[in-house]
């Protein structure tokens, strides 16, 4: 890579940011010009429904890198703009601002957006997302002990959002159309243990909720009116029904896209100039023999430094196992792997301690697990399936052994 | 301003400024310190943030917590003087601390 060269990032949230800064750090020396249409420079957004949430960190700590770090680092950082159309012929970007980017490399990191709520009222001016540090910060103010929130999706966004309003002091009710919390992601022992706790803390949990209607009155949403009829009074509504992958930029240029913009393991698109990467890139999963797309932060750095190393014609970096944490009240859960299509599911420990760990098999192949209060179990699983270990159920439950025996005992089988 | 030197394995030193108050794993991250990826942001969740710190500081790190002991079991390279630095709290104590990354944080 030359030092004429202009590689120039779509998106600056942790993939984008990720990439410039592995650039950096692997020598590049030509132009990196990173385009946000958010007004912050890159940022966590995993404490945005959690510590941020609960005005325990200041918004400067969200940020990845400060400001000063672009300038040092001599890259361009364009926020509050976003790009609007990708002409691959020519090699441009345009803006929304009315200036075009030529590019030598493009990546593509433009994140996921929130599935809308398809009902008249989900415009209101108090229903709210919980995507962005603007959207938080919007909603923050409307946060108040003694309110009533409605939480439209109890997926991990929809619950953890539930735990900090509920210390927060918010009369919380969670919608969840599923039969069970968490059901897309998760087993029905998880989706128990969740719904327990929330309820222990205060939380109203109602499960093959569909939401109906939502009463309105001077533009603000007073109620959610259930298909059941049941009537929920609210004073606030969050949104966390799902994330979209934003892909438009990269299929209206004729770049192959299958939910989310499909990539190699290089992140390259089927145009050798142009790299996608994060949640709205569609990549192979190594472990799992196909391709999907992930919505992580494990796997927005991951591609970030994958990118770099590409470009910079380095050794691609070793493909995790893909990982996840969610933190509620005091509970941390951790994920290792992909549960999808799971045929056996085993309980290691007991889940009314607060502390067990569900492994996910199948065809007899530990795929997953969900370790609730217990790094151990999810550290030792992590590095079983980066090995694709035999390892059986029958073992992984025995708690006569610790995980360090278990990871010895397994490791060993592979030589 | 609290002054923490980074070593990585190879002995390289940088000095970095850290506020009091902000993790020891931050101060490194705002700075572009090579060898601390802390892919969680600081949630203890990840274990890409372990450090072997100075033995005549460590007293001075604080308290590990069962989560960090548990995690720090399973990293690479654990010495008796590991820490996870998004768990270490920078105060004026710790002025001069050196803290060196392992070869590897995977």
């Amino acid at each position: 890579m030359s030092a004429d060269q202009k590689i120039v990032i779509i998106g600056a949230g942790q993939a984008g940011g990720q990439a410039a800064a592995s650039l950096r750090q692997a020598g590049f020396e030509g132009m990196i010009t990173m385009v946000g249409d958010e007004p912050a420079p890159p940022y966590q957004r995993p404490p945005l429904s959690k510590a941020y949430l609960k005005g325990k960190l200041d918004r400067e700590r969200l940020f990845l890198k400060p400001l000063q770090f672009y300038e040092d680092s001599n890259i361009t950082l364009k926020t509050g703009v976003s790009a609007q159309k990708l002409d691959r012929a020519a090699k441009t970007v345009a803006l929304s601002d009315g200036e075009t980017l030529d590019y030598d490399t493009l990546i593509i990191a433009t994140g996921s957006r929130p599935r809308a709520l398809p009902l008249p009222g989900a415009e209101s001016s108090n229903v709210f997302d919980l995507r962005t540090l603007s959207d938080i910060d919007v909603l923050k103010p409307n946060v108040q002990e003694g309110r009533r929130l409605l939480i439209v999706g109890a997926g991990y966004i929809g619950l953890e959002a539930a735990a900090a309003a509920c210390e927060l002091g918010l009369e919380v009710t969670v919608l969840e159309m599923a039969d069970r919390v968490l059901a897309r992601v998760t087993s029905p022992v998880m989706s128990e243990f969740y719904q327990k706790l929330h309820e222990t803390h205060g939380v109203t949990i109602k499960t093959g909720a569909m939401l109906a209607e939502l009463q309105t009155q001077d533009g603000a949403v007073t109620a959610g009116v259930l298909k059941s009829g049941d009537v929920i009074p609210c004073d606030l509504v969050l949104v966390g029904i799902g994330i979209l992958p934003n892909e438009e930029i990269a299929s209206e240029a004729g770049i192959a896209c299958k939910n989310g913009i499909l990539v190699d393991r290089d992140a390259r698109t089927n145009d050798p100039s142009v790299y996608a990467i994060g949640d709205c890139a569609h990549r192979p999963l190594v472990h799992y023999g196909r391709d999907g797309r992930l919505e992580s932060v494990h796997n927005a750095i991951e591609q970030g430094k994958i990118v770099a190393a590409h470009i910079m014609a380095a050794k691609r970096p070793v493909e995790d196992v893909p990982w996840f944490w969610s933190d509620q009240y005091d509970v941390k859960l951790q994920i290792a792997g992909l549960s999808q299509d799971y045929d056996e599911a085993v309980v290691r420990g007991e889940p009314t301690t607060n502390s067990f760990a569900v492994f996910y098999f199948r065809s007899g192949r530990l795929i997953s697990v969900d370790a609730v209060n217990a790094p151990a179990e999810f550290l030792t699983a992590k590095r079983l399936i980066a090995a694709n270990a035999d390892i059986s159920p029958e073992l992984v439950v025995d708690q006569k052994k610790t995980m360090k025996d278990i990871l010895a005992e397994a490791m060993a089988g592979q030589k | 301003m609290v002054k923490i030197i980074y070593a990585d394995h190879s002995g390289t030193e940088r000095e970095v400024d850290a506020n009091v108050g902000e993790s020891v794993m931050e101060a490194a991250v705002r700075n572009n310190i090579p060898g601390i990826d802390a892919d969680c942001g600081g949630a203890c969740a990840c274990a890409t943030c372990h450090v072997y710190v100075d033995p005549e500081f460590l007293p001075k790190t604080g308290e590990q917590e069962a989560m960090e002991q548990s995690m720090l079991d399973f990293a690479d390279g654990v010495q008796e003087n590991s820490r996870l630095s998004c768990q270490i709290s920078v105060s004026a104590e710790l002025e001069g601390m050196k803290v060196t990354t392992p070869e590897s944080q995977h």
